[in-house]
């Protein structure tokens, strides 16, 4: 099994989630992240003083798979997440040793 | 007694009193989230405690019998004397309500103050400086200019406080943030507004707040009333412009924060004018009032002081030009009990004036940095490192503002 954390642009969700989900991807836990990379902050302006602002809001996706799935999902990812401009992200993948269902106990790919 | 200036003076009196929370808000909006109860528990709390000092010795040194033209006697001690009949110098509404109108002036003053040391002041210092201000500070002032003293017998005009409010809590506020110094952080940390929609609730009530402060200051339900509730209502629409106009000049975009403090600026700059002057007069004590009041916020970052919240470049700034806008526009002919300015025939006014802005100034400064340097040798005034970075709502007051999830 995989994790895969993508930390995506915010407005991109919508079409993420919807490319999992024509996957197959059943579920996905989401985070409001703060983050910077290459792209720069924004500037604010307050009774005429500038602050720059450099942490940008960001979304982070993470989703467990079976290893099988894991280079589609990141496909997916990528492609429904990308603007073309500076700031759209990163994928990042980790492996996991164990996955349990709450409800039912079932342990491992039953339980994703 | 006449009902309809004691009905008038009494809703006026809590039109100003809902200032204060007003300002609360208004500030709270501006501070970072973790310093918000903080911000407002100083205004909050100045509704109480400047009351006590005010029922108990404040009114009496304001408005007592006359010493030397300095201070007010203890005549009126813990309003001994003071009732529901009027009395000889307003004879048309009841002694209680004037005193009680008189009160929320004094709450709301020290409230302002509490700007220039935003995010940084231990609580229990702040206490004993209201106190102490409110008695000191405070009171001579309005005995000077509205009590009997002698900035009202040389021939000053301060309609409903430009001196006595406005240049009093801008003086002391320089004081305070060139003794409590800066922020951690300051100058290259962003300090953002937390909550704008919340500011600009607060200077709305601000805005609502002040036809009382200003119109209410008639003391009758009156011609003069309405006179001064439209230039009050005048001068902030036209400072709300003339700063957006500023601004969209100097940063290339106006902003809510800017309509908010424009307004703000034009009632501030309207206070001491507001029953003196003619309604276009008051236009451009607005307009000349926001582009100043922008320019005395711009003042902080010259002169590296960290008056968090802009007590000075507003009120101070904005008081001193509306004295100084009184001693040109003033005209009997709006108020035959007031004066004429330079306009009208009589440039001594604008010295008299004058007179009166470096008075207050000097007199507030000084004051409130002897206060503030006693507390300090006391007491402290500065919260440790570590709590200001924790935020003062958790440090000072165990609590937290917003808990939203």
């Amino acid at each position: 099994m995989k994790k895969i954390e993508a930390v995506i642009k915010p407005f991109k969700l919508e079409e993420v989630k919807d490319a999992l989900a024509a996957l197959g991807i059943e579920g996905m836990t989401v985070t409001e992240v703060k983050g910077f990379g290459r792209q720069k902050g924004h500037k604010e302006i307050y009774r005429g003083a500038e602050y720059v602002v450099d942490f940008l809001p960001k979304i982070k996706i993470e989703i467990v798979a079976d290893e099988a799935k894991v280079d589609q999902i990141v496909a997916a990812v990528q492609q429904s997440a990308h603007t073309g401009k500076i700031g759209d992200g990163k994928i990042f993948v980790l492996p996991v040793e164990e996955a349990v269902r709450i409800r039912t106990g079932e342990r491992g790919i039953d339980a994703i | 007694m006449n009902s309809g200036d004691t009905g008038f003076l009494l809703v006026s009196a809590a039109l100003v009193m809902l200032m204060t929370p007003g300002l609360a808000l208004f500030y709270g909006g501006m501070v970072r989230s973790k310093n918000v109860l903080g911000a407002i528990m100083h205004s909050f709390v100045c509704l109480a405690l400047s009351t006590l000092v005010w029922v108990l010795w404040g009114y009496s040194l304001s408005f007592g019998g006359d010493l030397g033209g300095i201070i007010g006697g203890l005549d009126y001690l813990g309003l001994k004397g003071v009732g529901a009949e009027p009395i000889e110098a307003f004879p048309t509404v009841p002694h209680y309500a004037f005193m009680i109108f008189q009160c929320m002036f004094a709450v709301i003053t020290p409230a302002l103050i509490t700007g220039a040391f935003a995010e940084r002041m231990k609580f229990s210092a702040f206490v004993v400086f209201v106190i102490l201000w409110v008695t000191l500070v405070y009171a001579p002032m309005c005995h000077w200019v509205w009590g009997g003293g002698w900035m009202g017998s040389l021939g000053a005009l301060d309609f409903a406080g430009g001196a006595v409010v406005h240049m009093s809590s801008g003086a002391s506020a320089l004081a305070a943030a060139l003794l409590i110094g800066k922020r951690r952080g300051y100058g290259h940390e962003a300090f953002i507004p937390h909550n704008l929609p919340m500011t600009i609730l607060g200077a709305g009530l601000l805005w609502f707040g002040w036809f009382g402060f200003n119109a209410g200051s008639a003391l009758a339900a009156d011609g003069l009333a309405a006179s001064a509730f439209v230039t009050t209502h005048i001068a902030a629409a036209a400072a709300t412009l003339s700063w957006l106009l500023v601004e969209w000049f100097h940063r290339g975009q106006p902003t809510t924060l800017g309509a908010a403090s424009g307004a703000v600026a034009g009632l501030v700059a309207v206070t001491p004018a507001a029953g003196f002057v003619g309604p276009m007069a008051a236009l451009v004590i607005g307009l000349v009032g926001g582009a100043v009041c922008y320019g005395g916020v711009m003042l902080k970052s010259r002169f590296g002081y960290d008056d968090s919240l802009d007590v000075v470049g507003i009120h101070g700034l904005g008081g001193a030009w509306g004295a100084l806008a009184t001693g040109l526009f003033a005209s009997t002919a709006v108020n035959p009990n007031g004066a004429d300015g330079l306009f009208f025939g009589n440039p001594a006014q604008l010295g008299v004036q004058a007179v009166s802005v470096v008075g207050t100034i000097v007199f507030c400064f000084i004051m409130t940095l002897v206060i503030l340097k006693v507390l300090d040798a006391i007491m402290g005034l500065r919260v440790s490192d570590e709590d200001e970075v924790k935020g003062l709502d958790l440090s000072l007051h165990s609590e937290t503002g917003y808990n939203l999830t």
